[in-house]
């Protein structure tokens, strides 16, 4: 697998060293000169001098082959123009774009850019997991695909709680995945139970959230 | 026509001038409030007082260019020093805003005629400069 990073700073750099370190081939691009000596010392032809954003640079490191290219620069309106350029143009089939400023993710989505990294979002994400106030906490969004997978925790007097997962009247379109119980996970089969405190993973089109929900968490309903 | 230009340089406070002066709507913004200057500058009315409009705004703000009129706007230039900015917030003209005409300035020659290709209308200085030194220089 071959993969172009644009942009050597702190996420770049570290990312080009996990992925040499898993035996990847990896080309860096860094566009300040400084940063680049900085970077080279470790690196070496690893890492080329020039702006991601011009198309010969890109060209230079070898777009044409790569399986992936990942836009970490500091500018979003950067990372956007790498991915669409590496996507549209040169037809690389896996992107991965960092969205600076979260109020930009809108624009990410709007061009096609997919995944979109936010630091902020991923930040919230782990605090709605550790401190879960609506009973729900996304996971993960597959938007491509339109499928999301969800966590709930079974809350005592639910029409889910003491059920078998056959009985439990989920709305088409949504399946239990695993169940994580006493901090260990499991995928249950059709005649396991639920029970209270259980935290249960379900995969499921988008939308489906206010029907599943009450089924495992009725008390969140009224927030 | 109503036209909004983003980017308050030479080329945009020039080109914004001179839609005015044709009797077009003109709105203009740019991040840096100082840039107002250039509307002014040679003028013997203010902008405003001539009817033009000045916002200021980051370009991918999305309030910034609701405020500068882009629901309204029938033409959008990108004019910042910017080739991304600027082929960024012009692609969010056309997709999102859908203005009819959207013109979008790029430095950059290899940039520049890749997304023409892609339908954007695009300017390229460096373009238009190389090929008037060329026909300078080689005399063709």
């Amino acid at each position: 697998m071959y993969v172009i990073i644009a942009g050597a700073g702190k996420v770049g750099w570290n990312l080009a060293r996990e992925l040499i370190d898993k035996d990847r081939e990896v080309t860096l691009i860094e566009r300040n000169h400084d940063r680049f000596r900085v970077v080279e010392q470790e690196l070496e032809h690893v890492v080329q001098y020039g702006d991601a954003t011009e198309l010969w640079v890109l060209e230079r490191a070898g777009i044409q082959r790569a399986d992936l290219v990942i836009a970490v620069t500091g500018d979003d309106e950067d990372n956007i123009l790498i991915c669409q350029v590496a996507k549209e143009k040169y037809g690389v089939q896996r992107i991965v774009a960092r969205v600076n400023n979260p109020r930009n993710h809108q624009h990410f989505k709007m061009l096609g850019i997919q995944p979109a990294v936010s630091a902020t979002q991923l930040i919230m994400r782990l605090i709605e997991h550790e401190v879960p106030e609506h009973g729900l906490v996304q996971l993960l969004a597959l938007e491509e695909e339109h499928l999301e997978i969800i966590e709930l925790e079974v809350i005592e007097g639910s029409p889910a709680a003491g059920k078998q997962i056959e009985q439990i009247q989920l709305p088409k379109g949504s399946l239990v995945i695993s169940v994580l119980r006493s901090g260990r996970g499991f995928v249950p089969t059709p005649s396991d139970t639920v029970a209270v405190g259980d935290q249960v993973l379900l995969i499921l089109d988008p939308g489906l959230e206010s029907q599943i929900t009450p089924l495992f968490a009725p008390a969140t309903v009224a927030d | 026509m109503f036209i909004l230009i983003v980017g308050c340089g030479r080329v945009g406070s020039a080109v914004a001038k001179r839609a005015l002066d044709a009797g077009h709507e003109v709105s203009v913004m740019d991040v840096d409030p100082l840039s107002h200057v250039r509307l002014d500058i040679d003028e013997t009315s203010s902008w405003e007082d001539s009817g033009g409009r000045f916002t200021v705004g980051t370009a991918l703000e999305v309030d910034g260019l609701v405020a500068a009129g882009i629901e309204q706007a029938d033409v959008f230039m990108a004019a910042t020093s910017g080739d991304n900015t600027n082929l960024v917030i012009s692609q969010i003209a056309q997709r999102r805003f859908r203005v009819p005409r959207v013109v979008v300035r790029v430095s950059d020659p290899g940039r520049a005629a890749w997304y023409a290709e892609q339908g954007l209308q695009t300017i390229c200085p460096t373009q238009v400069a190389i090929d008037q030194a060329e026909r300078a220089l080689l005399a063709v």
